[in-house]
């Protein structure tokens, strides 16, 4: 099972954001909607993909996630690292919250 | 220094609008992501891995303290209180928000910046010694030429799409310190038999994903003909590098296929044709240039001054400064002094807004309102007085400005790495900051000597590890961290790329590999020799063997 989200940056502010269930984009990657399966992931990177969302967002693209105690947790450390902040600026991004 | 005229100004501000308006219609959907992502990167912004980055130049390392101070206001304003300085002799603005960039240029352009040249498939900000102007061992000031080179490159019709980027470097002093030889054009200033004093001009070094040390493609040109003649080398490259393959584009490549003697023939041919054309340029104008940047009024002093004398005499803290970030001026009574953005521990080249207006009002106190940054991610007060220095050094240190380790081991360029950078492939500030930790001490780093370590976090190698005397180079590795360990690179006149030791080394590892390195050198080092020297006389065996024994 290879479970996976859509992330992309915002247009205005330029912040790492992720497709939620109902269409919008949640600075939280927990709020994803996750994709089951290659099928499922294709449908979600086609939605995230619409013209009108080009004034919404900037690049989407499927992240690997995986269920951990805590939530969804991207596979790859240079995603966990987006939905933080940078290791060595604790005091900033999403962790300083 | 340089202070615009009325078409410089005109220039950078309708630039400005131009973004402005361009942003607006990007915002409100009237252009697409791809038609807008060039316009952005055009103005220096790129979207990287937590939000937009600005990169704004600092043509040729120069700033007044009006400029420096406005970077840290900036840095307040629209950014997270911080900046970052960069091997370009750039800054950095990690978190800036797209739709108030625009106020953010124009509050540039009231001080003569812009972000111009910091990106796309132009020639990029020239860079230079960021001792210009001040040191000892140079033959001229390289700033005019630079400046020159910017007005001559700045929007240059022919030259807004090269096949790639194009960069260049120039020194007026033999000591490199500028880097010329790993730039697409490094001009190294000399004089020739007859005593006229030009460039050697050196084309085809690189970093990145093929690391090549430029070859010369003529030994001597006047620096009246300097112009057409970089005129004709961007003509060869931009008809005949390749643009089917963005890693073989870089007037690199095409020197490396074709080889010295026949860019060397073609560039000679272009420029028989237009030497004589416009782009001559005349005593007068050199010389309006050159007063640009006039020394300031230095006062006569003895070189010789008792009370920093006695405060070296007296403060160890004080002395071990001037030992390593103090040298000497041409100016009797003046010292060059360096500001390390490298306090032990911290992120290299980071320096906060409040530091940044720090430096900027020490520089108008003691060194006529002159700051540099140098490629080495630090900044530079080029003419202090000798009596101002222990003064200087007192107001530093209390800012945690005052770190005694240029050049030392400690002394490390870091690209911002996996925890900024889109393009990276792994972490390189946290690695910089622990071999920091590891060789803090000072009496360590005075025993180890001048020791380079440049860290990249990707192949494209915006931290220099290619010519590193320690070079590392972060990777992927099945998505682990994995660090790749080169020996024996030098940027300087001497420029050489380094070796690859051998298989890399993990997170956990790559500190312990390093100090070993370190350890062997200490122990197998001649009398005098830094790493490099050592390095080279006795080869990488005796360094592979300490990291792999027999495997």
């Amino acid at each position: 099972m290879s479970l996976q989200v859509v992330t992309a940056n915002r247009l205005d502010d330029g912040l790492v954001v992720f497709l939620t269930a109902d269409g919008g984009w949640s600075e939280n990657i927990h709020d994803s909607r996750v994709a089951d399966g290659k099928e499922a992931a294709a449908v979600l990177l086609k939605e995230a993909s619409a013209p009108e969302l080009d004034v919404v967002i900037v690049g989407p693209y499927l992240i690997d996630v995986e269920q951990g105690d805590g939530g969804l947790v991207p596979t790859k450390y240079r995603e966990v690292l987006r939905t933080k902040g940078p290791s060595v600026r604790e005091d900033l991004g999403y962790q300083a919250v | 220094m340089y202070r615009y005229d009325d078409f410089d100004r005109q220039l950078v501000q309708e630039r400005t609008e131009q973004f402005r308006e361009q942003v607006k219609r990007r915002l409100a959907g009237d252009i697409t992501e791809e038609q807008f992502r060039p316009l952005r990167l055009m103005n220096g912004v790129y979207l990287q891995l937590h939000a937009y980055m600005l990169r704004v130049a600092v043509p040729y390392g120069t700033l007044r303290a009006d400029q420096l101070r406005e970077l840290g206001g900036i840095a307040r304003k629209y950014d997270k209180g911080y900046g970052h300085f960069t091997t370009r002799q750039n800054i950095q603005y990690n978190w800036p928000k797209l739709d108030e960039i625009p106020d953010a240029l124009l509050d540039l352009a009231n001080v003569e910046m812009h972000a111009i040249q910091t990106s796309g498939n132009c020639i990029r900000n020239t860079t230079t010694d960021q001792y210009a102007g001040a040191a000892a061992d140079e033959i001229e000031d390289p700033r005019p030429y630079c400046e020159l080179i910017r007005q001559w490159s700045t929007f240059h019709p022919e030259f807004t799409y090269l096949p790639r980027k194009f960069k260049i470097a120039v020194t007026g002093s033999p000591n490199d310190r500028a880097a010329v030889k790993v730039h697409d054009i490094g001009l190294r200033m000399h004089q020739n038999d007859a005593g006229e004093t030009g460039f050697e001009v050196i084309v085809g070094g690189g970093l990145g994903r093929t690391p090549f040390v430029g070859k010369t493609v003529r030994d001597f040109i006047g620096k009246n003909d300097l112009f057409s003649y970089l005129e004709a080398i961007l003509r060869v490259y931009n008809r005949f590098g390749r643009r089917d393959n963005k890693y073989k584009a870089r007037i690199k490549i095409l020197v490396h296929e074709e080889g010295v003697e026949e860019i060397q023939r073609l560039v000679e041919e272009e420029w028989a044709q237009i030497k004589d054309g416009s782009l001559r340029i005349g005593d007068d104008e050199i010389a309006q240039y050159i007063e640009q940047f006039a020394p300031p009024a230095f006062e006569p002093l003895s070189d010789d001054d008792a009370d920093f004398e006695r405060h070296k005499a007296e403060n160890r803290g004080f002395s071990n400064w001037v030992r390593s970030n103090v040298i000497e001026h041409k100016q009797p009574g003046y010292a060059i002094a360096s500001v390390s953005l490298k306090p032990i521990g911290g992120i290299p080249g980071d320096a906060t807004d409040v530091q940044m207006e720090l430096v900027a009002d020490l520089s108008e106190k003691y060194s006529f309102s002159d700051v540099r940054v140098t490629h080495e991610q630090n900044l530079v007060l080029p003419h202090v007085k000798k009596a101002d220095l222990f003064a200087l050094w007192t107001e530093l240190d209390k800012a945690n400005l005052g770190t005694a380790n240029l050049g030392y081991v400690t002394d490390i360029i870091a690209c911002p790495g996996l925890d900024y950078c889109a393009l990276a492939t792994a972490r390189s500030i946290p690695l910089s900051q622990r071999i920091s930790e590891r060789f803090g001490d000072l009496d360590r780093q005075h025993d180890i000597g001048e020791l380079k370590i440049k860290i990249s976090g990707c192949i494209n190698a915006c931290g220099h590890h290619h010519v590193g005397h320690i070079g590392i180079l972060g990777l992927d590795k099945r998505g682990k961290e994995f660090y790749q360990i080169t020996l024996g690179g030098d940027a300087s006149e001497n420029a050489s790329i380094g070796k690859i030791v051998g298989a890399g080394f993990s997170e956990a590892e790559v500190v312990d590999a390093i100090e070993s390195l370190v350890t062997k050198y200490i122990d197998i080092r001649d009398a005098g020799e830094r790493f490099i020297d050592t390095y080279r006389r006795v080869g990488t065996d005796p360094f592979k063997e300490v990291l792999y024994g027999d495997r």
